[in-house]
């Protein structure tokens, strides 16, 4: 299979045709953050933390086909602040009481929060008024979490193919919402799949919590990237 | 209230392509006043969707309400020309007759009061649409009038009292709608027959065709200036047909009307360079997407339709050219300026919430349908169909090396002579202010909100993608304005037209929006305008399209063009002040407690 050649920060890598930017980076043991992406969705490109530059053009690494010859850069400290800024305003925009949440290290938001040294956002909090939705028997939808990721729209769906989830509104008051008869028909099999693609605790099944103890969970034990990035030899 | 039997009859008429899913929620929202759950849900069934996709493009655009919109729906426009021309008299006269604020609807459910972004009628400020017809120039004598003429149930269209110039006079259309064409040009505000350029380019092959776009350097006339040549190219050359050409009739972008009166006066020129670009990439099938309020426009641009297929001019075998089919269709908006953008406006035209699409890929390859698609504004279109017929190289005559032709200008403002003006490219700020009468601007919008502010000092620049490129919108800022108050309603603009999808553009903007609030009114210091500048750039690089890729330009030209506007309102001395107000923290706990300030503030 031809090989496409290309560059992240100086260091030469290889990719297939067809892969994303980020894709192939990762192949090659680099990590590219991101978050509204999932392994096997189709990417949205709505976090938009996975912004590369390549030739003074910002993209996103995670929708952006690879091409030959391309030079990426993905961890300029200006870049890297952009990025910081984003999740910043992820914090600022929602309501995020980690210490309370079921997701806590667990959550995507809160580890890359640590992987950038978040201490406190730069932005002030916006404190936005949101509601906890009770969407059929076995999920509840806490909207002061969501991040708008759309995973939930992407993977949740009925066997006929209609979704369960869906974006409302525009502008900052697009919110997540979801069709309720459609909701009450879900498996309990598929609800915790809902809960597990959430990045958040945004989706959470209804009873059971705090199955495994804070301090035991997946980012408490590896922080985010780490199963991506080799060190550079 | 029963809305069963209605709702029932009026789905009836459509069919079950969740493409039509706009045109649905259109009738009943005009029929029913509102779209009501018992609507979603039938709609839903219908279409074999879920009830929250069909409630996500209600909730999308702005003239679907969830509540009752009221009998008589009013729409003011809120943009800054507006402002300039005493719009805020008229609204303070629209609820005190009607008896409610904006954001409602009276009591008895007859008057909904409502606010929406430009409306394309910048030149006949304050304006507003009540159920879809336009009204202009409005003052508080006349919306007591109006409001009158509601509480006497007279028929919106009855309330226009005098129709406008041209076509707006024309049976089908009757608008109080003014052209205000001020200064005609060669290429576009000129007579033209219809066929003159059709009937020349089917003699050709569809790779001349291409061929000559490419040689006259026409440059996309929608704002990103992409070559028009080049775009038709890449469409011919995609292989799997049927191809589409559409015709980007949203003119949203604040200060833009320019669209407006080609839809207006020069219908048949438009069509026409459609069907060129369809003959050019090999499409049948072109489609118009029309901005909802221009909506009153549609009967007469669907009668110019009719009469370009009598004439052979649309359908089968055009203009004797066997094998070379084509026809156009109308879709409408619904209210949402993201839909201007390309892959937003194709989504939309599916029938889908307006978000824009990650690009690559682009319309060319996966356009409407998932199919490879041209989009391209009406002027360009026009421009194209000119270039056919009196040819390229007279077409490079016109304009500067690399901006070639004219363009279309809608000045508005403070000027005496607001209206539509080709002009060359390559014209200078000074002398359009001459032609316009504005000459005593402090500053001028080029490019609408996501264009740049020129200061006074810099009015010989010209209009050119050299220079200042422009879709076409010029707002005069006279000296007696605030431009923080013009500043102010350009971001409000952006927040309020954000599609949500991105972190940056939804969550951003707000938070630029406050930090201009904070230095704006004196609580900022030299570190905020860093910051700001930051925030702004921050914005701009991690933006999908290029609504957040714009939004920043408000505060960002401003910044760069009138620094010492922004400087004057720093404290320059400190590095820090405190907006946390002690007294308003405790004011709450004061009064419940039954403290004074002083000891709730623990003095
Ligand atoms: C937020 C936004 C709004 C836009 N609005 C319009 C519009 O109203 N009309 C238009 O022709 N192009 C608009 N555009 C530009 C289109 O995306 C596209 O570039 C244009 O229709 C292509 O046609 P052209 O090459 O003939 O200019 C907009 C772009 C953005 C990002
Ligand atoms: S609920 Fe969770 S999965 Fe769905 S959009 Fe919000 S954050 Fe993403
Ligand atoms: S930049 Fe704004 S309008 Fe454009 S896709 Fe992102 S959120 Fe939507």
């Amino acid at each position: 299979m031809s090989k496409i050649k290309f560059s992240v920060d100086g260091r030469e890598c290889f990719g297939k045709p067809g892969q994303t930017i980020l894709e192939a980076a990762r192949d090659n043991g680099v990590y590219i953050p991101s978050l509204c992406r999932y392994e096997g969705l189709k990417p949205t490109g709505s976090c938009r933390i996975c912004t590369v530059r390549v030739g003074g053009r910002y993209m996103a690494a995670c929708t952006q086909p690879l091409s030959e010859g391309i030079t990426v850069e993905n961890t300029a400290p200006d870049l890297e602040d952009m990025r910081r800024a984003m999740i910043e305003m992820l914090f600022v925009g929602g309501n995020h009481m980690c210490p309370t949440c079921e997701k806590s290290g667990n959550c995507e938001l809160q580890a890359l929060a640590y992987r950038y040294q978040m201490l406190v956002p730069r932005f002030p909090y916006q404190f936005p008024l949101r509601t906890i939705d009770p969407t059929g028997p076995k999920l509840l939808v806490d909207h002061n979490r969501c991040i708008k990721c759309h995973r939930c729209v992407a993977m949740v769906k009925t066997k006929d193919g209609k979704s369960v989830f869906g974006p409302l509104y525009r502008s900052k008051r697009k919110k997540i919402g979801a069709d309720l008869t459609l909701a009450a028909g879900l498996t309990d099999d598929q609800a915790k799949k809902a809960m597990d693609h959430c990045p958040v605790g945004a989706i959470l099944k209804k009873e059971i919590g705090f199955a495994v103890p804070i301090g035991r969970r997946t980012y408490d034990k590896a922080p985010i990237g780490s199963d991506v990035e080799t060190p550079r030899t | 209230m029963s809305t069963k039997a209605p709702l029932d009859s009026l789905l009836a008429r459509h069919g079950k392509d969740p493409s039509g899913l706009i045109e649905i929620l259109r009738d009943v929202q005009a029929a029913l006043g509102s779209i009501p759950p018992e609507a979603v849900a039938k709609i839903a069934a219908r279409l074999g969707l879920s009830r929250v996709d069909v409630e996500g493009v209600a909730t999308f655009y702005h003239f679907f309400t969830a509540r009752p919109a009221g009998t008589y729906a009013v729409y003011l426009n809120k943009n800054v020309v507006a402002e300039m021309k005493g719009r805020a008299e008229v609204a303070r006269a629209f609820e005190k007759a009607a008896g409610c604020r904006f954001g409602e609807t009276t009591a008895d459910g007859l008057i909904g009061l409502h606010e929406t972004s430009c409306i394309g009628m910048n030149d006949q400020e304050p304006s507003a649409l009540i159920n879809g017809v336009v009204f202009t120039r409005l003052t508080p004598a006349r919306v007591r009038e109006l409001v009158a003429g509601m509480k006497a149930g007279k028929e919106t269209g009855k309330l226009v009292k005098k129709t406008g110039d041209g076509a707006n006079q024309s049976r089908l259309v009757r608008a109080m709608v003014d052209n205000n064409i001020r200064k005609p040009g060669p290429v576009i505000l000129a007579p033209f027959k219809s066929g003159a350029a059709v009937r020349k380019a089917v003699t050709w092959t569809p790779e001349d065709v291409v061929a000559e776009i490419k040689r006259s350097n026409l440059l996309g006339r929608g704002g990103a200036g992409f070559p028009t040549g080049l775009k038709w190219e890449f469409c011919g050359r995609e292989a799997c047909p049927p191809r589409y050409v559409v015709a980007n009739a949203d003119e949203g972008e604040p200060g833009t009307f320019k669209d407006r009166v080609i839809l207006t006066e020069l219908p048949h020129l438009l069509f026409e360079g459609m069907t060129i670009a369809g003959y050019a990439i090999g499409a049948r099938e072109g489609i118009l997407y029309l901005r909802a309020e221009y909506a009153y426009l549609k009967p007469r641009l669907e009668k110019v339709l009719a009469d370009l297929r009598a004439q052979k001019l649309l359908g089968k075998a055009i203009a004797g050219k066997k094998g070379f089919a084509f026809d156009i269709t109308i879709k409408l908006g619904a209210g949402a300026y993201v839909c201007g953008e390309e892959s937003a406006l194709l989504e939309s035209a599916e029938g889908k919430r307006g978000a824009p699409r990650p690009r690559p890929p682009f319309p060319v390859q996966n356009g409407y349908l998932g199919l490879p698609t041209t989009v391209n504004n009406v002027e360009t279109l026009c421009a194209a169909a000119r270039i056919l017929e009196r040819g390229a190289g007279w077409f490079k005559t016109l304009g500067t090396p690399k901006s070639a032709g004219t363009k279309l200008l809608s000045v508005s403002g403070d000027c005496r002579k607001p209206g539509v003006y080709e002009v060359e490219f390559g014209l200078t700020i000074n002398r359009l202010l001459e032609m316009a009468g504005g000459r005593d601007a402090q500053a001028v919008q080029v490019g609408g909100p996501s264009g740049t502010c020129v200061a006074r000092g810099q009015f010989e620049r010209r209009i050119g993608f050299e220079d200042l490129p422009t879709g076409g919108s010029i707002i005069v800022i006279g000296p007696q304005r605030d431009l923080f108050d013009v500043v102010r309603n350009f971001m409000d603009f952006f927040i309020e037209e954000s599609c949500g999808w991105c972190t940056a553009c939804r969550v951003g903007n707000t938070l630029l929006r406050q930090k201009f609030e904070k230095i704006t009114s004196g609580k900022g210091t030299r570190q905020d305008l860093k910051e700001i500048e930051a925030w702004g750039k921050t914005i701009k690089a991690m933006s999908r399209c290029g609504l957040g890729q714009t939004s920043p330009n408000p505060i960002l030209t401003t910044l760069l063009n009138f620094r010492e506007k922004y400087e004057a309102r720093v404290d320059a001395t400190r590095d820090y002040v405190s907006t946390f107000d002690l007294e308003a923290a405790v004011r709450d706990a004061a009064a419940v407690t039954g403290q004074t300030l002083a000891e709730a503030r623990h003095e």
